[in-house]
């Protein structure tokens, strides 16, 4: 069941060093807050997991927070490259990362199998191309049914997985609209999960029947943290700070103005 | 090029869209000759209509204006594997003389000059999507005679390896550059020039391109864009800058 807790306590409970944790948002609902307090708690060693490992991974990784990232697009979007996470891969700064990488599609299938209890995915995708020759999690099987040469990817069931949402009402239940990317999934694919969440209302009131909601059962921990998607965008709540993001190209660019910021922004 | 990207798309076709000169080619098509074009963005975001182009692939203004948003999972699942998409535009840091590409890194995989984004969802859309249109800026060091990586099968590294490898759809079908517009010659599958840029010459495009590259049989001229699509294309910039700040496309 749900505990109503504070960020601090949640990370400080469930993340712990070497622990494989995924923060996801598909551009959408970026848990940053939660991100930041990792930071702040100095957690090292962690394997990373996220389809758009965009800032929020940027300054983790530069942070020092991360020995390995699994990935399918490691880009500022529709600005340009992540200067750390290119300084990790191409000069090893802070640290090594090691990295394993997909693509989206092998990533949302992966995602689904390890919210299904499924140990891989199954999907037709990664034909000719070079991904599977520096990636030995990329196989392929034969259709038992048909013969036909299909790819398979191990399930992604993280440690912990950490979402931001809309709502949480009473009981710990959660509520996600707009783009709902794989929030769902992280949840139900993870050991232990962290819902942050734009407020904490009584009741949701009057809601489609076919509204997206996480029953508080499957959540570890729930918390309030308004604004906590931002630079990010929270459908209903406020927009994607666009500028920020073109200014990210700027702060990350050079080492010390990065370390600089992580100090006086995060802690 | 943004123009000439959009005059490839009808109002039948059914186009997976990615962030940049594909988004603003698609929604010019739509704004322009192709009002029932559907666009579908890989967050989720199926029949959207925006009004600024979106800076990320899953900015708000995609969902506001969709018919329906679907989860990452189902997009990829259902609906692109599920081969719905008729059309899907894709671009590159490097792409080869089959119109195969490279978004993943410049130089060695383990030892990077450049590392760049990644697949993203291009890996599958090059496989499930009926047709593929690339768009790039044209340059040597762009068109390049080898890729130091394929992220992206086109039409493979011989020209005939879709049929090889099983794939049914059509693959590269167009590439559109700032000079020129080139399509897969029928068999050989290479891409040959069929039609230039107002003011551009062969040997311009020749200088741009890492492989010797073939004209095909007719060379027309690209006709110039004309007041109306400038007209639609510059009011669609001008209220993307001003709802991001920020010139998107151009």
């Amino acid at each position: 069941m749900a505990i109503f807790s504070n960020l601090a306590e949640a990370v400080a409970t469930n993340v712990r060093d070497g622990d494989c944790v995924a923060l996801e948002g598909f551009t959408h609902l970026i848990p940053f807050a939660a991100g930041h307090e990792i930071i702040r708690q100095r957690r090292r060693g962690l394997t990373l997991i996220r389809m758009t490992p965009d800032l929020l991974y940027d300054q983790m990784i530069g942070a020092g927070c991360a020995a390995k990232l699994i990935f399918s697009w490691g880009g500022n979007p529709g600005v340009g490259s992540l200067h750390r996470f290119r300084d990790a891969v191409e000069r090893g700064w802070p640290c090594p990362l090691e990295i394993e990488e997909h693509s989206h599609a092998a990533m949302a299938n992966a995602w689904a199998a390890g919210a299904s209890g499924l140990p891989f995915a199954v999907f037709r995708g990664y034909i000719g191309v070079d991904l599977p020759g520096v990636n030995a999690n990329i196989r392929f099987i034969d259709c038992p049914f048909t013969g036909e040469k299909l790819a398979a990817a191990p399930a992604l069931r993280p440690d912990v997985g950490i979402i931001h949402a809309q709502k949480a009402d009473g009981a710990g239940n959660v509520l996600i609209e707009g783009i709902a990317g794989v929030q769902k999934e992280v949840v139900l694919a993870s050991k232990r999960s962290i819902v942050t969440v734009e407020e904490i209302v009584e009741d949701f009131g009057k809601r489609s029947p076919n509204a997206v909601i996480l029953p508080a059962w499957t959540i570890t921990a729930v918390v309030r943290a308004p604004g906590g998607a931002r630079p990010s965008y929270a459908h209903g709540y406020y927009s994607r700070d666009n500028s920020f993001y073109v200014k990210w190209d700027e702060i990350s660019r050079d080492r010390d103005t990065f370390t600089a910021w992580i100090r006086e922004n995060i802690g | 090029m943004t123009v000439a990207a959009a005059r490839a798309l009808g109002s039948r076709d059914i186009c997976f869209v990615g962030i940049g000169l594909p988004s603003a080619a698609c929604n010019l098509a739509r704004m322009t000759h192709a009002p029932g074009l559907t666009l579908i963005y890989e967050s989720g975001t199926i029949e959207t209509k925006p009004r600024v182009l979106p800076l990320s692939i899953g900015d708000g203004e995609l969902c506001e204006t969709a018919l329906t948003t679907v989860s990452v999972p189902e997009m990829f699942r259902y609906w692109l594997q599920g081969g719905r998409i008729t059309v899907g535009f894709l671009g590159g840091a490097q792409v080869d003389r089959f119109g195969n590409l490279n978004s993943t890194v410049i130089g060695k995989y383990g030892s990077p000059k450049v590392r760049l984004p990644g697949a993203g969802g291009a890996t599958e859309i090059a496989t499930s999507c009926g047709r593929i249109f690339i768009v790039m800026r044209q340059s040597p060091r762009t068109f390049v005679n080898r890729l130091d990586f394929m992220t992206t099968l086109g039409h493979g590294r011989t020209g005939r390896e879709r049929r090889e490898l099983g794939v049914t759809t059509e693959g590269p079908a167009l590439l559109v550059t700032d000079l020129c517009i080139m399509k897969p010659g029928e068999e050989t599958k290479e891409m040959a020039v069929v039609s230039l840029h107002p003011g551009v010459t062969m040997e311009a495009v020749r200088a741009a391109t890492g492989w010797e590259l073939r004209a095909a049989d007719t060379v027309t001229e690209t006709a110039p864009p004309t007041a109306a699509e400038l007209e639609v294309l510059r009011e669609l910039n001008r209220r993307t800058a001003e709802a991001h700040g920020r010139q998107v496309a151009e």
